[in-house]
């Protein structure tokens, strides 16, 4: 996403639950031609699919997207233009590239992080009984959104 | 007129995506290679001529920086245009891309616009 300017520096942590939303958002309406709609406050009572990328660099840690299998396969389906049926295999390429560009447009909007913090491959976890767990020093950042009437969850887990 | 296109992206799902939005673009696409990296996109070339490629930065065995770099020693990939499509976004890595012989540079996510940008001018050109 081309941001006509950068809107935080990577000092001023206050502002990045807004910019993960604003990047998150972007890469919906872009990508799945989607409008994200106003926050849930409920939470997803068990995600079954969670979509990781590791942070290194300047920041160091992980952001996740977390959701349930039917917000996934609705991603894959509008991301890739297919009908539902048809998305079987690619839902997991399709989780991590989502949550790939999540990262990489969110670090885009910070100064000093674009040049200065790398992204891992995505790491996809789909099942029904699972936890992560990120060796973080300081609680997630969260971001919650509904899609197509589906809770989401974005996650920041930072190291210092 | 009808244009081939290598596609190199280590996500199955982008290279369809990048497909599509050449076909939104209005590019009449002859023929689509798809390679998951800079290696297996240099096998492709070895054997297909082609018009123009679109290539990831980040991948696995050989990423994309390396494999425009590796370009000009390929017979099939002689002036045939470059543009780079990548969630890597800061001024560094545009420089870089473009100073190894990418012509154009695209942040994901994108819009099939962005892509027509791109494109059209370096095909026009390559013509």
């Amino acid at each position: 996403m081309n941001s006509p300017k950068l809107a935080a520096t990577s000092g001023d942590r206050e502002a990045w639950p807004a910019l993960m939303e604003l990047a998150t958002r972007e890469v919906f309406q872009l990508m799945l031609g989607c409008e994200l709609t106003q926050p849930a406050e409920e939470a997803i009572a068990s995600p079954s699919v969670t979509s990781m990328v590791g942070l290194a660099g300047k920041l160091c840690g992980v952001m996740s997207v977390h959701c349930d299998d039917k917000a996934a396969a609705l991603m894959t389906s509008k991301m890739l233009g297919v009908p539902l049926d048809n998305v079987g295999a690619d839902i997991s390429d399709a989780l991590g590239e989502i949550c790939n560009m999540v990262a990489g447009n969110f670090k885009n909007k910070i100064s000093g992080l674009s040049d200065g913090c790398m992204l891992s491959p995505p790491t996809v976890v789909m099942g029904s009984n699972y936890s992560t767990y990120a060796m973080a020093d300081s609680p997630a950042l969260q971001v919650r959104v509904l899609f197509e009437g589906r809770p989401v969850i974005i996650s920041l887990q930072i190291h210092s | 007129m009808p244009v081939r296109v290598l596609i190199v992206d280590d996500s199955s799902v982008m290279r369809k995506i990048v497909e599509r939005s050449l076909r939104q673009a209005g590019l009449d696409l002859a023929q689509v290679l798809e390679a998951g990296n800079g290696a297996e996109a240099l096998t492709a070339l070895q054997a297909n001529a082609i018009d123009l490629i679109l290539c990831d930065i980040n991948m696995p065995v050989m990423d994309g920086l390396e494999f425009i770099k590796q370009l000009p020693g390929v017979e099939n990939a002689k002036g045939v245009p470059v543009i780079m499509i990548t969630t890597e976004g800061s001024e560094a890595h545009v420089v870089q891309a473009l100073s190894c012989g990418a012509r154009g540079y695209i942040r994901k996510p994108f819009t099939p616009e962005q892509v027509k940008t791109q494109v059209i001018p370096v095909l026009a050109d390559k013509s």
